[in-house]
């Protein structure tokens, strides 16, 4: 085999690649921020109702967990405008499914965060009379912030992955920016190397920003 | 004594399932008094401290702090008072625990500044001054920015001394304040209790210190099998061993290991 490697293609068109990685970041951070959200106001909700209501917020995560995200946001893109009379461009239909996605997740990260919070911690909040809602603002959240950083850490970088299943109904993403310059230049190799070595920088520079908010939440309150 | 008492448990009672685990307690504390209550391991002297600032709910017989039923409207097993008069109702019982208990995310200033401001509802300022007083009075004004992971066992304890006393509580519920800590920590600790004392803070004591139940209790309670076995001033129940067989064979395990 004789393939000579030749960047030069992929340098031509590396501003559909930047373009890409902005906008990937993009939807992964807006989608993350709805999700968590909704992850959150579930977990409370879910850690202090009943059967009832529990059942409902599980079968939410359960479903997600269920299907793969393609196929929900196949489903959310070209199945429920035909349903419901909405439109929405590619880029609103990802972030909605991408956010409830994670809602799904964020909403097991933090539930099981809650739940590892010290019974001791929450007899000390009651002991001093803290109000049920003033010991999840003051005490439970708090505590449950550093038990899940890591877990959500996680989360958020495969969230940042998935964002590539975007491409699929052609939102300029960074996969998508990969697969338009290789079907022009059909640098296969080059492209997707290239790609993959935005992905690593990228995730791992969001991994670095959340350990520095670790350590910040660590030392401050 | 005929002063009325501050805290007045009558036929007190308590179940887990089906596990009778408090069987009908009487124990009075006057304002000024200090109370320790000693006992078998699994007696009931833990449940019955969580019984009094109601972190557990009792069954039957009273609790009364000032007169006023503690956890219920009206009667034990009756309706339960909503959540924020419960709140309000703790927050005139301070507890120190066992194992510290001190909020991670917040250091010891932090932490006895908590229920002054959101249960005091003190200005910034003024709780600030009051959590420095006090961490001063438990000797750690040296230590008011560190958090609980960067202080030992007995500072730890010392900062949850800081944080029950800073709130001004009628009663202080001390359980087994001591029990997890290095020997070599029990006494800085158990100075700061007896200066308390001494300030006549009212307070119940659980503890597996019989020295220290002696010399620094007005009254000294032996819990055993869920009720009061006996009871008396630290001289008075010493003579009661005669004729307490409970309590001899507990005090025994103590004078074997001791000196
Ligand atoms: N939350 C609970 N659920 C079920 N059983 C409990 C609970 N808390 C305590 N018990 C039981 O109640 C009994 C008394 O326990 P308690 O902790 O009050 O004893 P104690 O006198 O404080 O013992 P120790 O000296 O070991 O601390 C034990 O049999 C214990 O197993
Ligand atoms: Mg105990």
């Amino acid at each position: 085999m004789n393939y000579q490697l030749s960047f030069t293609q992929i340098w031509r068109h590396f501003d559909k690649l930047s373009y890409g990685v902005l906008l990937s970041i993009e939807l992964a951070v807006i989608a993350i921020l709805i999700g968590a959200v909704i992850g959150l106001t579930l977990a409370v909700i879910y850690v202090s109702s009943g059967r009832v209501v529990r059942a409902f917020i599980s079968a939410y995560v359960e479903f997600i967990r269920n299907v793969p995200l393609l196929l929900l946001v196949y489903l959310v893109f070209y199945g429920l405008p035909t349903v419901v009379n909405i439109a929405y461009d590619a880029s609103t239909s990802f972030i909605v499914t991408l956010s409830v996605y994670a809602g799904a997740y964020l909403v097991e990260v933090f539930r099981s965060g809650l739940d590892a919070v010290p019974k001791g911690l929450l007899d000390a909040g009651k002991a001093m009379g803290l109000t049920p809602w003033q010991r999840l603002l003051h005490v439970r959240l708090p505590t449950m912030t550093r038990i899940t950083l890591p877990a959500l850490s996680n989360t958020f970088i495969s969230l940042f992955k998935d964002t590539s299943i975007a491409s699929v109904i052609a939102v300029p993403e960074l996969t998508f920016g990969a697969q338009w310059i290789n079907n022009r230049t059909f640098r296969i190799v080059e492209v997707y190397a290239v790609t993959t070595v935005i992905y690593l920088v990228a995730g791992y520079l969001i991994l670095f920003g959340l350990r520095m908010l670790e350590r910040r939440f660590r030392v401050e309150r | 004594m005929s002063a009325i008492p501050l805290l007045k448990i009558s036929r007190l009672t308590k179940s887990f399932g089906t596990n009778q685990v408090l069987k009908s307690v009487d124990l009075e504390v006057t304002a000024g008094e200090v109370v320790t209550v000693i006992g078998p391991s699994g007696g009931g002297k833990t449940t019955l401290l969580r019984c009094v600032n109601f972190l557990e709910a009792y069954d039957g017989g009273s609790i009364k702090i000032d007169g006023r039923e503690v956890g219920y409207t009206d009667n034990a097993g009756g309706k339960k008072r909503g959540e924020v008069d419960l709140a309000a109702m703790r927050a005139e019982t301070g507890m120190v625990f066992q194992s510290f208990n001190l909020f991670p995310h917040l250091n010891a200033e932090q932490n006895v500044m908590l229920g002054l401001r959101q249960v005091r509802k003190k200005p910034h300022k003024e709780a600030l001054e009051i959590a420095r007083h006090w961490l001063d009075r438990v000797g750690l004004s040296h230590k008011t920015g560190s958090l609980p992971s960067e202080l030992s066992g007995g500072q730890q304890q010392r900062v949850g001394i800081a944080r029950a006393v800073a709130m001004d509580p009628k009663i202080l519920l001390l359980d087994e304040i001591t029990s997890a800590l290095d020997p070599e920590l029990v006494n800085e600790v158990l100075d700061v209790v007896r200066q308390l004392a001494s300030d006549g803070m009212t307070m119940l004591i659980v503890t597996h210190e019989i020295a220290f139940a002696r010399d620094a209790s007005h009254r000294i309670v032996f819990v055993a099998d869920g009720s009061v076995s006996a009871q008396g001033k630290p001289d008075e129940l010493m003579a009661e061993v005669a004729n307490n067989e409970r309590l001899r064979s507990f005090l025994s395990r103590f004078s074997a290991t001791a000196h």
